[in-house]
């Protein structure tokens, strides 16, 4: 099988890999970087649990080829928080119960943060039309809302640190 | 004083989930890993001609092809998921021989060095078929003319079910009012977001098998391939590292269970097989598919005097087993009193998946039938149906109310507590019932179509035959616990660290939980049928009370003080007399465990600060609940709109709301899925026309509406936490509540609706129907 080199910047880091051109790029990130934060729920692009961010727009890697992505800057869930704890996102996730099996959580949370950078205080209708292309058997979708929209405002407030105190709290949690 | 039980804690599990740093099955890698893919069938009943994998086994990286051909004049079957006296056995052979009887049936495996490969492979395997008549009705497969389903099978039907409770014959016969309907609920699937799989290790100088698998019962697939491959209890490993969802498909033994250890084992290699959704969609288990002529007796005044039923159950293609039938029969009398009722199932064969369970298990389409006639008899009656449900429920001071029936787990069905006027009640108000039904004609004549649904549900919950759970405090001081329950997103480690948090007075972050690793504890049944609070959390809690009084006791004994003078806080026995008096837990497990020279433990305590208990319930504890809805209708696109949508319902003692919570929006969504959007069609051929996302719909965040729960407590007496099942209730009433909903919507219309899912065709059609019919 023909393979190509290809050069993609994920999550800040650098990588150089030699891969066939038929590879999916949820393959390439799960198996060849082990990467497995992404997951696969139906491998032909309608449960958005392989979202990523590519060159900052949200994309479903089980539809994407690896060798599409040569050159270009990735985002994926484990790049979302720093080097340790949270995102607000993923703490808003937390605090809601946003999710129970959890299979699915790495393609909404990549779709929340896509959506909070793209419009910082969405309606709840907004949350629902945005995340309308991810599925989720276990939640029920409401607590998945109810942590996207309380994740706007805690980024919002994060955003306008007005006491030496917020300051803290913002260097805390901002890697 | 209880610090965690009832109170919103955050789920343990969640931090490594968010981070992307969750261990599902397909996360888990190994070096060396060889990858298994499986060639289904394409035909619902065909003979197998030929088969030829030569050019197959020629692909560079291709490491095996096997058919049953590599297996001897016997070749293993699956075990039943739960065996009957009155099941006429056809067993699936691990794979096909001879004959195909469904689509999706494992024919051959291939094993590759990628994934890729291996699918390359199969398409290079030569089948010939010679395809026969199937059978893909169940009223088709009950008529003595139609085609064997099985050429080995001398008749489709595969048993029959049935009980009787008082003389409905005669009650009928002295009724003021008789009525009858057909109803049927349709096939669904489970569709779990992570979809079936498995790694599998052998180590043949050991010879031991390790597995990984996204199960909802891992000793159940300890227990069945002890018995398959013939091995030892201790050579065969069962892990359920995360699980991507469950819905009761997990639940279940499928060939690729046996194959994948099997291949690894003949290959000596590390295998993994991996699902792909078109397969699921395919060849994994579902349910639902129930046909019932259901008849109820009542008076002028409303009460009801007899229900009988006589229902078709299908089982598809191979014996799996008769608990949804017995669910259904056993669950239809629910919040009524139903005083003389008799239940006939018939269970036939098709060619179509084998069913087993789907999140609800056979009550959804109880739920749908009893609620179905009370309308009926509503409408009959020119009375509101909340009325005629309020007259005829189980009254609280009637509990504990026996109902003649025998439960699934043989034990007689007696509804332990609830209150089920004051769900409904609670339900009604929460949606505004009365100020809905004063504007609803406003409504109709500004050419708003809204109705409004109710549907109610007892779930007999937290069946036997039992879970264990073995609690142990370290050296180090933190407390592990080991289950059988294997969750799938349930919260358990949460859940089971509130319990043992409290009992041995340690903090949450202290404690790890184990559940279903089959090394780790022997027995186990698993997590389905709303079970693992009551069995697995009273066994957690027994242990735990064990474990402390063993603690007191040797703690006791270091700090001369009585044991009823001591108590355990943040890791340390205290005395009460002199709070300067303490030991830390740790060193009482070290002692415990004979690590600590020269101390002798005390008279009759064993070494080990640990206990194993195993909780038997003495029969099902009832979860109920009532549902309303909402909906607004419009007649010219058959598109529906949830507008409001409340739950009352009642687990008994509520652990953790946010978890209950959890599982009763979640539930209901299912349930909204199942009523709208959610059918495996199949056609006349036994194909299946909707094998992946793009065609099976599943509900999405804007077709699910907020939902508004209220918590009842009614706690059961029969464990000693009080809690009773919630996994299921959300899901079992909704399609009835939302289909309700949108009859009651198009009532200007006057259009019934007997059979689900309410699809926008089906709404258009029934509204186009009715408009002809009356000239419109």
């Amino acid at each position: 099988m023909k393979t190509r080199k290809i050069r993609v910047k994920i999550n800040q880091k650098e990588y150089e890999r030699e891969v066939e051109a038929r590879t999916l790029l949820s393959d390439f990130l799960r198996a060849e970087l082990g990467l497995t934060g992404t997951h696969v729920g139906c491998e032909h692009g309608v449960c958005g649990a392989c979202t990523v961010l590519l060159n900052g727009e949200p994309v479903r890697s089980c539809l994407t080829l690896a060798v599409q992505v040569d050159g270009c800057e990735l985002l994926t869930v484990e790049g979302l928080a720093g080097v340790a704890g949270l995102h607000p996102i993923q703490e808003a996730f937390w605090d809601n119960h946003a999710l129970q099996c959890g299979y699915c959580t790495p393609g909404f949370l990549m779709m929340s943060y896509w959506l909070l950078q793209n419009n910082p205080a969405p309606k709840e209708e907004e949350i629902r039309r945005c995340l309308e292309g991810n599925i989720c058997r276990c939640t029920g979708y409401q607590s998945i809302v109810q942590a996207v929209l309380k994740a706007g405002k805690a980024m919002e407030a994060l955003k306008r640190p007005k006491t030496s105190k917020a300051r803290a709290a913002v260097s805390e949690v901002v890697p | 004083m209880k610090r965690y039980l009832g109170a919103r804690v955050r789920r343990k599990e969640d931090m490594s989930l968010l981070q992307g740093r969750g261990t599902f099955v397909d996360d888990l890698q190994i070096d060396g890993t060889v990858h298994a893919a499986f060639l289904r069938s394409p035909h619902a009943r065909a003979r197998i001609v030929h088969f030829d994998a030569s050019e197959a086994l020629q692909l560079p990286g291709v490491l095996a092809v096997v058919s049953e051909r590599d297996f001897g004049a016997q070749i293993p079957v699956l075990p039943f998921s739960v065996p009957h006296p009155a099941l006429k056995p056809i067993l699936e052979p691990v794979l096909a021989r001879g004959e195909v009887c469904y689509v999706g049936e494992t024919v051959a495996a291939v094993v590759a060095e990628s994934r890729y490969i291996a699918e390359d492979a199969l398409d290079l395997i030569r089948v010939e078929y010679e395809p026969l008549d199937p059978v893909t009705d169940i009223e088709q497969a009950m008529d003595p003319k139609a085609p064997r389903i099985h050429e080995r099978a001398p008749e489709n039907i595969a048993g029959v079910l049935e009980q009787n409770v008082g003389n409905p014959d005669r009650a009928f016969r002295e009724a003021d009012h008789v009525i009858r309907e057909r109803v049927f609920v349709h096939r669904a699937a489970g569709q779990p977001m992570e979809t079936r799989a498995m790694l599998v290790t052998f180590d043949s100088k050991l010879g031991q098998l390790n597995i990984w698998t996204t199960s909802q019962g891992p000793h159940r697939i300890h227990r069945a391939l002890v018995s398959m491959l013939k091995m030892p209890d201790h050579k065969i490993r069962v892990i359920t590292p995360n699980v991507g969802g469950g819905f009761g498909v997990k639940g279940q033994f499928h060939a690729e269970n046996y194959l994948v250890p099997w291949l690894a084992m003949k290959l000596q290699k590390t295998v993994k097989f991996t699902e792909d959704r078109r397969e699921h969609c395919l060849a994994a288990r579902q349910e639902r598919d129930q046909v019932h002529y259901a008849e109820m007796a009542f008076k002028a005044d409303g009460t009801i005097l007899a229900v009988r039923v006589r229902f078709i159950h299908d089982m598809g293609a191979y014996s799996t087993s008769m608990v949804v039938p017995w669910i259904t029969g056993a669950t239809l009398p629910g919040p009524y009193r139903i005083p003389n009722y008799h239940f006939k199932a018939t269970v036939v064969y098709t060619n179509k998946v084998p069913t087993s369970v789907v999140r609800g298990a056979g009550r959804p389409q109880a739920v749908f039938t009893m609620e179905r006639l009370i309308e009926k008899a509503a409408k009959v009656l020119k009375m509101d149906s909340t009325r005629l449900r309020y007259k005829n429920f189980v009254q609280p001071e009637q509990m504990p109310y026996k109902l003649g029936l025998i439960y699934r787990d043989n034990h007689p069905m007696i509804y332990d507590s609830g209150d089920y006027p004051k769900c409904l009640r609670q339900a009604l108000r929460r949606i505004g019932y009365s100020e809905f039904r004063k504007r609803q004609q406003t409504l109709f004549r500004n050419g708003k179509y809204q109705g409004v649904g109710v549907a109610c549900y007892v779930e007999g919950t937290g069946l036997g035959p039992y879970e264990g759970a073995t609690v142990r405090v370290t050296m180090a001081g933190r407390v592990e616990v080991f289950t059988g329950t294997a969750p799938q997103g349930q919260g358990h480690d949460t859940m089971i660290s509130q319990i043992t948090a409290d009992e041995l007075g340690v903090n949450l972050d202290d404690i790890s939980v184990i559940c279903g690793d089959t090394a780790t504890i022997p027995y186990g049944i698993g997590t389905f049928a709303s079970r693992a609070t009551v069995t697995a959390g009273n066994a957690v809690f027994a242990a735990c009370r064990k474990v402390r009084e063993k603690t007191l006791a040797i703690a006791a004994n270091m700090l001369k003080a009585p044991v009823r003078s001591l108590d355990i806080k943040d890791g340390w026995i205290y005395s009460s007399r002199t709070r300067s008096k303490k030991v830390a837990l740790a060193e009482v497990a070290r002692i415990a465990s004979g690590a600590v020279s020269g101390f002798v433990l005390p008279k009759g305590i064993q070494p080990g600060l640990e206990a194993t208990v195993f909780f038997p319930p003495t029969r099902a504890t009832h979860s109920n609940g009532a549902h309303a809805c909402i909906v607004e209708v419009d007649p010219e696109t058959g598109g529906v709109k949830i507008l409001k949508y409340a739950v009352s319902h009642d687990c008994g003692r509520v652990l953790n709301p946010l978890i209950v919570e959890g599982q009763v929006v979640g539930g209901v969504a299912h349930g909204i899925g199942n009523a709208l959007l959610e059918e495996v069609i199949y056609d006349d051929n036994g194909q299946v026309l909707n094998a992946s996302f793009m065609d099976y719909l599943l509900p999405g965040p804007s077709d699910v509406p907020r939902i508004e729960v209220d918590h009842v407590e009614s706690p059961t007496k029969l464990n000693p936490l009080g809690v009773k099942g919630a996994g299921e209730g959300g899901t079992i009433p909704a399609s009835t509540a939302v289909l309700l909903a949108v009859e009651d919507a198009l009532s200007p219309f006057k259009v019934q609706f007997n059979s689900l899912p309410l699809s926008p065709e089906r709404i258009w059609k029934a509204v186009a129907g009715a408009a002809r019919e009356t000239g419109g």
